[in-house]
């Protein structure tokens, strides 16, 4: 079966090959049916991509190890969800996701917007440009179909990664960096087509709002796996494959902000193609920072298939897009101008300054290693504190402003009009900052900031949907529950973005709080059984130590009691797990949510003395961590808002862009 | 074998497929693909700029009602934003300079 998975991907290659040649040729000499035919050659792409992942699935269900990808990353014992897992726990099987879900994505985006055919026919060929890339790769470079004598058992699959959250959070990320594909090719689309109105924004608003949604809500899948599974009691450590994940993020959410003015100002215009243009070139860096191996070791990227090809991609679609860019500057200039440095579209631009500037910060510290080993020969690499400098540098000055945009009218405020809506969410933050250094939670300045900032946000969202809400009331006299209603369902981009904005103060909060915050005790001898020890209010006692057979691993279980104020308030089973084939051994962590600071009490068995039993137990106590996670829902909450198709809009933005729909006079 | 006659059919599938606007229409009458000329190009720019207005016009009517722009800036704004809207909407209907100024004072308001 492996000839057809590699038969099946040498068609795709043809046919995204065909895409770019014949796209290009079509929309050049503007010849119908050959544009068509190019876009067909997109659509059969997917189909014949879908067949080569199909035939990879069946490889991983059967365990057929004469495919050597199937060997390197199964085994025999391998419960069937990790094995379908494997799929993208492997360069060639991910490289495979990107392509299936590009095509996928192309399809369905060509397809319907097929009666923007002006734009559509220039958009082809720069999706096929992208696909061909990653089908010359898998087809050339790394495949996941090469075949050699099977052996008796699969090397299995790393220990950390057999996790349910792995069967979501990488495709979770990859639907997010393939995303941003789409509208990066409708931006340059609409370049070549010299169609530099606002249609390619509205064509891809919700394709890049799909793809943020995604690369955020992986993230935090990826966060809270290397929360319960990594065992070092954190959930993001700055590591180069986690920022791989936040530096398109980062980009993307500038330009979800940005392009919110060229619509209503008509401004910007260069800025949302350099922001979408650097947000597709960070997904396409941060799969290669995944995937080339460079992030393991340094010193494997020259001797990595992938590092080079992916470099010169990157260089190709830079200079491509910026070039493309200049190329059409005289297209792009704007006709309006900000009228006041208060105003909203002002605050916006503010945003976006922060982000970018926290983008390129972090984007920085990744390449440091790389830069300082390419000129100096000796790897070195920035750390926490780097990252934590600027996080509070850009990060905090964000919060607040996700709260002073929406108190700030468009085109200018004056100071009486901003004394007034300023009020409450500035008696909320001087009330919270004071009531927290009140009860002794000043030793902290990020922390203190954070809430203070958080507190004024978060009654800003209030007050406005408040006053919205009254607003509304008064105009249409309807009653407060369907004033409110109406007033979500007419502007739902806005309400469903101060909803997300509630879940980044979430977020926020939950960061401050597990990590200002946060108590950790590590007895130094370790305990006895029978021995106990304390942190912040609870008093822990090991009790007994298990072992039992599982299913692929030798499962070490600590039983730990939990008491508090004399009253036992649960129990715990830290330890370890042994996996035979892969030759590892994991730490399984036990936490216990405590609902009444919205905190967890986290319990590592770091050591285990398998002789005496001494127990080398490491707790920490981290207060509202579960907000991070109650962030998320709150995200795609607000996103799904956001994203909700309105007939409405659709009808007019349809008779906008129609041709001759108003031509009377002209 | 039979995994190289599968790649073959669907070698054979994809060719079609990209074949067929070619098999559809083997001789058709126009064979171009309209390109928008400039008339097109000012009116979508028309469309868009009236839009804007209209929309800034709402913007302020609600930012004004919700407190975010006192009476004085309202007043200062309101103007221009109309005349903004007014003339977009002539450029794209001038026989109907009744139509314009029923429809800026309806958004205004």
């Amino acid at each position: 079966m492996a000839d057809l998975g590699r038969a099946a991907l040498l068609v795709t290659f043809g046919l995204v090959v065909y895409a770019l040649v014949a796209g290009s040729f079509a929309a050049w000499k503007r010849r119908r049916r050959l544009a068509l035919s190019a876009q067909n050659a997109l659509f059969a792409a997917f189909a014949t991509t879908a067949v080569a992942a199909i035939v990879l699935v069946v490889a991983l269900v059967r365990r057929d190890f004469t495919f050597q990808y199937v060997a390197a990353h199964t085994s025999k014992s391998l419960p069937l969800g990790y094995a379908l897992s494997a799929f993208w726990g492997g360069q060639e099987g991910s490289l495979l996701l990107w392509l299936l879900i590009l095509s996928g994505y192309s399809a369905l985006a060509v397809w319907l917007n097929r009666r923007s055919r002006d734009l559509v026919v220039w958009v082809v060929p720069v999706l096929g440009l992208v696909a061909s890339f990653f089908a010359f790769m898998l087809c050339f470079v790394s495949s996941p179909f090469v075949v050699a004598p099977a052996p008796a058992d699969g090397a299995g699959m790393v220990a950390s990664l057999q996790n349910p959250y792995m069967l979501a959070h990488p495709p979770m990320l990859y639907l997010g960096y393939v995303g941003l594909t789409i509208p990066f090719a409708f931006g340059m689309g609409a370049l070549l087509s010299r169609q530099t109105d606002e249609r390619w924004i509205i064509l891809t608003r919700r394709w890049t709002l799909a793809a943020w949604t995604f690369l955020g809500v992986g993230q935090l899948l990826g966060a809270h796996w290397a929360y319960t599974e990594i065992g070092w009691g954190g959930y993001y450590a700055w590591d180069p494959v986690e920022n791989a994940a936040l530096m398109p993020w980062l980009a993307a959410t500038a330009f979800l902000h940005s392009v919110m003015i060229q619509e209503k100002r008509g401004m910007l215009k260069v800025w949302n193609m350099v922001l979408v243009a650097l947000a597709f070139l960070l997904s396409i860096f941060g799969t290669f920072l995944t995937r080339s191996g460079v992030v393991n070791s340094i010193h494997s990227f020259s001797q990595s298939p992938l590092g080079g090809w992916f470099l010169g991609f990157i260089a190709v679609m830079t200079v491509f897009s910026v070039g493309l860019i200049y190329i059409r500057l005289p297209l792009l200039r704007a006709r309006t101008k900000l009228e006041s440095l208060v105003s909203r579209e002002a605050t916006f631009l503010y945003n976006n300054l922060l982000l970018v500037a926290l983008c390129l910060t972090i984007l920085w510290g990744v390449m440091y290693p790389l830069l300082t080993q390419a000129v100096r020969g000796e790897t070195r690499s920035v750390s926490k504190p780097y990252y934590d400098f600027f996080l509070h540098t850009f990060g905090l000055p964000l919060l607040l402003l996700m709260g002073i945009g929406p108190l700030v009218a468009w085109r200018r405020a004056s100071l009486r009009a901003l004394g007034k809506t300023f009020l409450v969410p500035l008696v909320a933050a001087i009330v919270t900052g004071v009531a927290l250094i009140g009860v002794g939670l000043g030793s902290s300045w990020p922390g203190l900031l954070t809430y203070t900032f958080s507190a004024f946000v978060a009654a800003s969202i209030v007050l406005e949907f408040w006053r919205g809400t009254t607003a509304r009331r008064a105009i249409a006299g309807e009653s407060l529950p369907r004033a409110f209603g109406s007033l979500v369902a007419r502007n739902r981009r806005r309400y469903g973005g101060y909803v997300v904005h509630a879940s980044i103060v979430l977020l926020a909060i939950g960061i401050a709080g597990s990590s200002a915050y946060q108590t950790v005790r590590e007895p130094a001898h370790g305990l006895r059984k029978g021995q106990s020890m304390e942190i912040a209010g609870y008093t822990l006692t090991y009790v007994a130590l298990s072992t039992r057979q599982e299913a692929d691993a030798q499962a070490t279980r600590a039983t730990v009691l939990v008491s508090r104020g004399g009253h036992h308030v649960t129990t715990l089973h830290p330890g370890k797990n042994w996996y035979p084939v892969e030759q590892q051994t994991s730490n399984e962590v036990s936490i216990y949510h405590d609902p009444r600071n919205v905190g967890d009490l986290f319990a590592i068995a770091d050591q285990i003395d398998p002789k005496s039993q001494i127990l080398f137990l490491k707790v920490l106590v981290k207060p509202l961590v579960n907000l991070i996670w109650l962030a998320g829902f709150v995200f795609v909450l607000g996103s799904a808002i956001a994203m909700w198709p309105d007939a409405v809009e659709q009808r007019r933005l349809a008779e906008r862009y129609a041709p001759g729909a108003v031509s009377a006079g002209l | 074998m039979l995994a190289l006659v599968l790649g073959a059919v669907l070698a054979l599938l994809a060719v079609l497929l990209v074949a067929r606007p070619f098999l559809r229409e083997p001789a058709p009458v126009e064979d171009r693909i309209a390109e928008p000329g400039e008339l097109d190009r000012r009116r979508v720019e028309l469309v868009e700029e009236r839009d804007r207005a209209l929309g800034a016009l709402k913007e302020l009517e609600f930012d004004h009602r919700t407190g975010k722009i006192a009476d004085d800036d309202y007043r200062a704004l309101v103007g221009p934003l109309r005349r903004r809207a007014a003339e977009a909407l002539r450029a794209l209907e001038p026989r109907a300079e009744s139509n314009v100024s029923e429809q800026v004072t309806r958004i205004g308001r």
